[in-house]
């Protein structure tokens, strides 16, 4: 019965989150264009499945993962399991004793983007746009490895307690820094994989290894440190596809110039 | 038949792209918490749920957001009506931040942290009042956000100056803003792009910058989702200075 009672409030959520939506595209498409949507009825059809698509999935999340995800995160930093890893008592841990939470954080922060599906969408329309060029896996890949370790940074800043704005500026000062010499093309693509990363899937397990985190170190308040999780895991993911293009272009140009030292 | 071809084809990519997590959850809990899964029976149903609802999501993207998002980019373009397509940028950052269940969670919560640091009167009636002033701030935020980044398409400027000038926000606001507020406001930027708003604005950027002369849909027709989630930052980090 619960399950049912889920479904029925997820649903009515998503359809609060797509109704202004297609409010918005189909009143401009009919009253400010006056033209007939094309294909109309697959279109709607599309829509449909969206609705039902994101209802499936939120309703299985909350079912599956966010229990079990929420369940690790809280027992990966409550006291007892900390002391029983580490061997040594709360204020006597360095930040390298939370190893398993660090490996935790890069994991969950790893295998969560790769079944975002905003990034997923995004992925599918820079392989179109570019010919090719840019694949939808590499992307992906590269975007997951920028949140795992935005995650395990914005861990280690929980457990050391330092301020969130430094690590912050530190970032936008490499990202303006790699924006000089990245790939002209890369560069838009960069800045968006920053904020589809954390949407749907990621967000409310990094939350609540965030705040676990932060209620169980001595010295952190969760409602001063607990936060920051998701601006590290949108900042990073920058860098990461820029460093990934940046890559690929001085492979593609050495072993160009590899091919032409061997012709002479 | 081909339908049915193609849904499977989808489920299987479904599957792929959980099974990282899958593999996660069972390293954890089989090597380091070291107890079995609770209500497995229950685990497997969701799985099997997230698995169907990713695969009924990517055929309405295919088959819905993206045709209608490229379809309102090129009747615009053909139509040549800037001050309307504006007003259409405007609208649907504010229409779909408004709403999204995201950020009503996030509001709440910064309603509950100013109350505690003294900042609002902790009773009912003000911690709303609080909410929903701060959605209304960042859906506007966004709308503005989404209005500015559809303008710099048309024109083809380059992005990296905003986002530079953007970021110099930021870091000036957060010079002067209450400490209790930066960690919601950093995080208020990851909140506001949804699933859907997200392929849709993609879609509208990418298909604006191939029917505009002279632009190229990879250099120009990203970017949106960026702004997007970098004004509510220095619209939250103000909000808070102000109340």
């Amino acid at each position: 019965m619960d399950i049912l009672q889920d479904f029925f409030r997820t649903g009515l959520s998503t359809i609060t989150d797509v109704l202004p939506i297609a409010a918005i595209v189909f009143g401009f498409q009919l009253l400010v264009l006056r033209q007939p949507v094309p294909r109309l009825k697959s279109v709607l059809i599309g829509f449909v499945y969206v609705l039902i698509g994101l209802t499936l999935f939120l309703v299985g999340l909350q079912e599956a993962l966010f229990p079990i995800g929420r369940t690790m995160a809280r027992q990966l930093t409550d006291p007892a399991f900390l002391s029983a890893a580490t061997g040594k008592l709360p204020e006597l841990r360095h930040w390298q004793d939370y190893y398993w939470i660090y490996l935790f954080a890069a994991a969950i922060g790893f295998s969560t983007t790769i079944a975002e599906p905003a990034l997923i969408a995004v992925a599918i329309k820079a392989q179109q746009v570019s010919a090719g060029a840019i694949r939808v896996w590499g992307l992906r890949i590269a975007v997951a490895i920028g949140v795992a370790a935005g995650i395990t940074l914005g861990a280690f800043r929980i457990v050391t307690g330092t301020p969130l704005h430094y690590y912050i500026i530190a970032g936008y000062i490499i990202v303006i820094f790699q924006t000089l010499y990245a790939p002209r093309m890369i560069i838009a693509l960069a800045y968006d994989s920053g904020g589809v990363t954390t949407s749907t899937v990621t967000v409310p397990l990094v939350a609540a290894l965030g705040l676990g985190l932060a209620s169980t170190i001595p010295g952190r308040s969760p409602l001063l440190d607990g936060f920051g999780l998701i601006a590290f895991a949108s900042l990073f993911p920058i860098m990461s596809v820029m460093g990934y293009a940046q890559l690929s272009e001085w492979w593609s140009r050495r072993a160009a110039r590899k091919e032409h030292s061997g012709e002479q | 038949m081909e339908q049915l071809r193609r849904f499977l084809d989808s489920v299987l990519s479904s599957i792929r792209d959980l099974l990282p997590i899958v593999l996660v959850v069972t390293f954890f809990q089989a090597v380091v918490i070291q107890q079995p899964l609770p209500e497995f029976g229950r685990i497997l149903a969701g799985g099997l749920m997230v698995v169907l609802g990713l695969a009924f999501f990517l055929r309405g993207l295919e088959q819905g957001l993206f045709p209608i998002g490229e379809s309102i980019a090129y009747a615009f373009a053909r139509k040549a009506n800037l001050p309307w397509l504006l007003v259409f940028a405007f609208a649907l950052g504010f229409g779909t931040t408004i709403a999204e269940p995201a950020l009503t969670a996030v509001a709440a919560e910064a309603a509950q942290i100013a109350a505690d640091g003294g900042v609002i009167l902790n009773q009912q009636a003000s911690l709303e009042r609080y909410a929903l002033g701060l959605r209304i701030t960042v859906a506007l935020s966004v709308g503005i956000a989404i209005l500015v980044g559809v303008y710099r398409i048309v024109r083809g400027w380059p992005i990296q100056y905003f986002i530079i000038g953007g970021y110099i926000g930021v870091v000036i606001m957060t010079a002067f803003a209450p400490p209790e507020i930066i960690g919601i406001a950093y995080d208020s930027g990851g909140v506001t792009t949804s699933t859907v708003t997200v392929p849709l604005v993609t879609a509208l950027g990418v298909g604006l910058a191939q029917s505009i002369r002279g632009r190229n849909p990879m250099i120009d027709g990203f970017g949106l989702i960026a702004f997007a989630s970098l004004t509510p930052i220095i619209f939250v980090m103000a909000y808070g200075m102000i109340i």
